[in-house]
């Protein structure tokens, strides 16, 4: 049960991470200094977010882990964050769509994870849930003004959602230990959640003026993150993320 | 692209209930609601403010910089404005 309690906090604190990690790539790049410093921002919060995770999950585990024990101290396929967040930033315009996509997944599971049996992770949902409420409001009316702004942001915007849309499915395609943890009702229904979650988007999309993605008639969608089974993306931001602790091992500043 | 730049706004925030909004910086944004956001994202990262207040800097009317002689200067010798001017007489009591 620890044991998959312990997978469970690991593959949140690893979609937190590596979005926030993601997003900390934009610092000093941003179209604008007010946007650079809002992504900056938004990236310490779910970064911050992992923090919180990473932390109960070494409580739990005992052993003399600590909070940096999982990130700087698991190859690729111990990271089970979904593919989505692992995803290149691209232009401006993808680094929305992969927000949108993913603060409003951030927005219904936080709120759900308040009502969590489990007290610890209800209380980070509840802390977590007013900064993903910002990250939501943010993505969505920058969508917003891309997709119903000039031809050309109209166009990068759409084929961004499009792009980005195979790999939303993921998010709420429960893993094992997710159906365990709902089961115990430490997680929420994830395929309940993905109704609101595509209406909240529907709403979105037709604000900004664009067209909802066709999904396939099976309703295929990229999947692995969760498993361990990651893009070739994650390696390189691996190799980024733990270069410090790589080279020299257990240094303190 | 287009190349004309967003206008410029005035930023003021209160830094708690009760004090008044100081005036902080200048953003650009494209409009009022990205003018607040930027706001919230720029100057309150550190806790700095409660509530902000945009507004346009074009809106903002300031006195000439060469009126200062004629606007502020006779003010100078004209101390029994200042209400510690007036000795009070020991009679008076709850002043």
């Amino acid at each position: 049960m620890n044991n998959s309690l312990v997978e469970y906090i690991m593959h949140l604190a690893d979609n937190s991470l590596i979005h926030g990690h993601r997003l900390s790539e934009w610092c000093g790049h941003g179209p604008i200094l007010e946007v650079d410093i809002a992504l900056s921002n938004i990236a310490l919060d779910n970064i911050g977010a992992a923090r919180s995770l990473y932390e109960y999950a070494a409580e739990i585990e005992g052993n003399g882990k600590t909070e940096d024990s999982y990130p700087y101290f698991r190859d690729v396929r111990q990271f089970k964050n979904s593919l989505l967040v692992e995803l290149p930033n691209g232009n401006f315009a993808d680094t929305i769509a992969k927000c949108l996509l993913f603060d409003a997944y951030q927005f219904y599971f936080y709120t759900a994870l308040k009502n969590s049996t489990d007290m610890r992770l209800a209380a980070i949902a509840e802390k977590s849930l007013k900064e993903v409420t910002y990250h939501l409001r943010f993505s969505s009316e920058w969508a917003v003004r891309l997709g119903d702004g000039t031809d050309e942001s109209k166009q990068k915007m759409q084929h961004a959602i499009a792009e980005h849309w195979e790999y939303a499915g993921e998010l709420f395609a429960p893993s094992n230990i997710e159906l365990e943890m709902i089961e115990k009702g430490i997680a929420p229904n994830m395929e309940a959640l993905k109704d609101v979650w595509q209406q909240k988007l529907a709403e979105t999309i037709e604000q900004a003026t664009l067209s909802f993605p066709l999904s396939n008639e099976k309703g295929w969608f990229q999947s692995g993150g969760k498993k361990g089974i990651h893009t070739e993306y994650l390696g390189f931001i691996l190799a980024d993320l733990q270069y410090m602790q790589k080279t020299y091992p257990n240094s303190e500043w | 692209m287009s190349n004309q730049e967003w206008p410029l706004w005035e930023i003021f925030i209160r830094s708690k209930a009760g004090l008044d909004h100081k005036h902080v910086g200048s953003i650009h944004a494209a409009d009022s609601t990205m003018a607040i956001e930027m706001a919230r994202d720029v100057y309150t990262r550190r806790m700095e403010g409660i509530s902000i207040w945009a507004v346009e800097s074009t809106n903002i009317h300031a006195s000439n910089p060469d009126d200062a002689g004629i606007f502020y200067e006779p003010s100078n010798d004209k101390i029994y404005r200042h209400p510690t001017f007036y000795e009070l007489p020991d009679e008076i009591t709850h002043m």
